[in-house]
């Protein structure tokens, strides 16, 4: 092999470590300052304990009111973004004909183009009011409408993975279905989501992953008041918002407030790369079926 | 198959079937009036503000003088620098997946997976990555570069798999067309994969680097929070036009949540004009094979 032709392939696998390396630097950047941390708060108060308080004198470092007000707004999000991204996604694959799909498909990704900080000034200015006007009592941040709008900007995620997964199903199978009688409705519910399912529930873990790791459209919409609150009308924090709007300040180096956002962070980090296993498995599982 | 049996029985279904296929309309439907909504509001209220002075002035505390200028060229530098840093990379990264990689070995599995799951980690994290390693670590201090470099690492993922698709799509007759012709492996690569590969690179690259334009979080840790009445440059402290929205948006006055919405039309112009463009270049140039 020639000299040239070793050096590129050695600069490209260099390129490709590039991936690795940040990889590697989350897991360290993460991993220290919340060992540190854990040294001066146990483990087990962390995880198990109802108060967060960080910054007030005495401190308390209970980090469950900060994971109910993400799943709070995680569980809103998902009510939205899985019945409709699903919906979106059958009617792309099952009913659209080719040319509406290619247009509607791309006009839908638009959505997920959209940054997150302007779905956050929609949230707060314009879903928030509307609440209030059809009668419900919200507060001005509260989970429910900053939950929605999240929903509606995964819709695209989900439709779109969905939608992957329907269309590597076998058109046999539907013919078949179709040979025995069966209708529209019925052969995309019970042949085409069941064969496709493990790509759905991938689709929808993303969804979950996303709408946990989302960070403006929380802290701008849904406020921070860590407290453990059910209620989608009252104000929440999510670790994400936490970790933004203490990481934005001056926080001293080396100081326990600083470390909290790395405990934190690592805390969100884990959640989020477990789904994001699940969700690559399931997807592999489809492909290997059909592909 | 087990669905059989039943099929027959329920073929009444016409209320039903109608009723589904309203559903799944309505499902897009939400995305789409969402969508509408959203402008409409984003226009009313910006529109308005939208003045010159947004592009010629700095912020100020007085709405009525207050503008955007830093946050502008902040974006379009930062741009600049995704560009010139993420596109080599990204691509560099792809074609070794693509055109070396060995998929039986270890290494290269954990290299994809790898990937898969940076492209789904929370962006507030690339943040916090990049304000332990780049601005206290390193000391770069919260400086532009730091934030281009994190928004880097964040886009990343989404070019090299966009890149991934691009180059997956060129047949491999022509390579190996080119290799009967006794090229060698880089010459087939360089002179016929890529130029077959360009529009469709160009494209994923240019939507990854619109994303990573109107990410917001990991700026935030970077510390773009800051007053800046003067032009930014790269090795300086910086702000950008999603953090100018972001402060704007949580100042109580009415005034400034105008200038919010201005400055939210500014930053969907100069996406979709990007947008656009990506899509240009796939119409114009893609091949189909």
């Amino acid at each position: 092999m020639r000299w040239g032709e070793v050096l590129v392939k050695g600069l490209l696998a260099l390129c490709a470590l590039v991936s690795v390396a940040t990889t590697l630097g989350i897991v360290v950047a993460l991993l220290v300052p919340a060992v540190e941390f854990f040294q001066a708060v146990p483990i087990r108060d962390y995880l198990t304990g109802t108060e967060w308080a960080p910054l007030f004198e005495p401190a308390h470092f209970g980090v469950v009111p900060l994971v109910v007000g993400t799943l709070s707004v995680t569980l809103w999000a998902c009510l939205v973004a899985m019945p409709f991204g699903l919906g979106a996604a059958i009617y792309l694959s099952e009913y659209a004909r080719p040319r509406t799909r290619s247009v509607l498909k791309p006009s839908l990704e638009v959505l997920a183009g959209i940054p997150t900080v302007v779905f956050g000034y929609f949230a707060l200015t314009w879903v928030t009011p509307f609440l209030r006007d059809i009668g419900l009592d919200a507060e001005i941040f509260n989970a429910l409408s900053a939950g929605l709008v999240i929903g509606v900007m995964l819709i695209p995620t989900v439709a779109s993975l969905s939608e992957d997964a329907m269309s590597a199903v076998p058109q046999a199978l539907r013919d078949g279905a179709y040979g025995l009688g069966s209708n529209k409705l019925q052969v995309s519910l019970r042949v085409v989501v069941p064969a496709a399912v493990s790509g759905i529930i991938a689709s929808f873990v993303l969804a979950i992953s996303r709408a946990v790791g989302e960070t403006m459209i929380v802290l701008l919409a849904a406020g921070q008041q860590p407290v453990i609150d059910w209620n989608p009308l009252h104000a929440v924090e999510t670790m994400t918002a936490f970790i933004a709007a203490t990481g934005q300040g001056d926080v001293p180096t080396g100081s326990i407030e600083y470390k909290t956002i790395f405990a934190v962070g690592l805390t969100l980090f884990v959640a989020t790369f477990l789904m994001n296993i699940v969700s690559i498995r399931l997807v592999r599982r489809y492909r290997e079926v059909y592909e | 198959m087990s669905v059989a049996p039943t099929i027959g029985r329920r073929s009444h279904g016409r209320v039903s079937q109608l009723l589904f296929k309203a559903f799944l309309l309505f499902s897009l439907l939400v995305g789409f009036v969402t969508l509408g909504v959203l402008l409409v509001d984003v226009l009313k209220d910006g529109l308005p503000a939208l003045s010159w002075s947004l592009f010629t002035d700095p912020p100020s505390s007085d709405p009525e003088i207050a503008g955007a200028r830093p946050a502008i060229i902040a974006t379009i530098l930062m741009m600049l620098l995704l560009i010139v840093m993420a596109i080599p990379v990204g691509v560099a990264t792809a074609l070794y997946l693509e055109e070396y990689a060995n998929k039986e070995r270890w290494y290269n599995r954990f290299l994809e997976v790898n990937i898969q799951n940076l492209a789904a980690v929370p962006s507030i994290v690339y943040g916090i990555l990049g304000l332990a390693f780049l601005v206290r670590g390193l000391g770069l201090g919260r400086v532009l570069r730091a934030g281009a470099m994190s928004r880097t690492l964040l886009v990343l993922p989404t070019i090299i798999i966009a890149s991934r698709e691009a180059i997956r799509a060129v047949p491999s007759s022509i390579r190996d067309g080119g290799l009967a012709l006794g090229a060698t492996k880089w010459q087939v690569i360089w002179r016929q994969i890529l130029p077959a590969a360009i529009p469709g690179i160009a494209t994923g690259s240019i939507l990854g680097v619109s994303r990573a334009i109107g990410e917001t979080a990991p700026l935030l840790l970077i510390g773009a929070v800051t007053y800046i009445s003067f032009d930014p440059t790269i090795l300086g402290p910086f702000t950008a036009l999603p953090i100018q929205i972001y402060q704007w948006v949580r100042l109580p006055q009415a005034e400034f949540r105008e200038l919010a919405a201005a400055a939210i039309i500014v930053l969907l112009v100069l996406l979709l004009t990007l947008n656009a463009f990506a899509i240009w270049i796939r119409n114009r140039y893609q091949k189909r094979w």
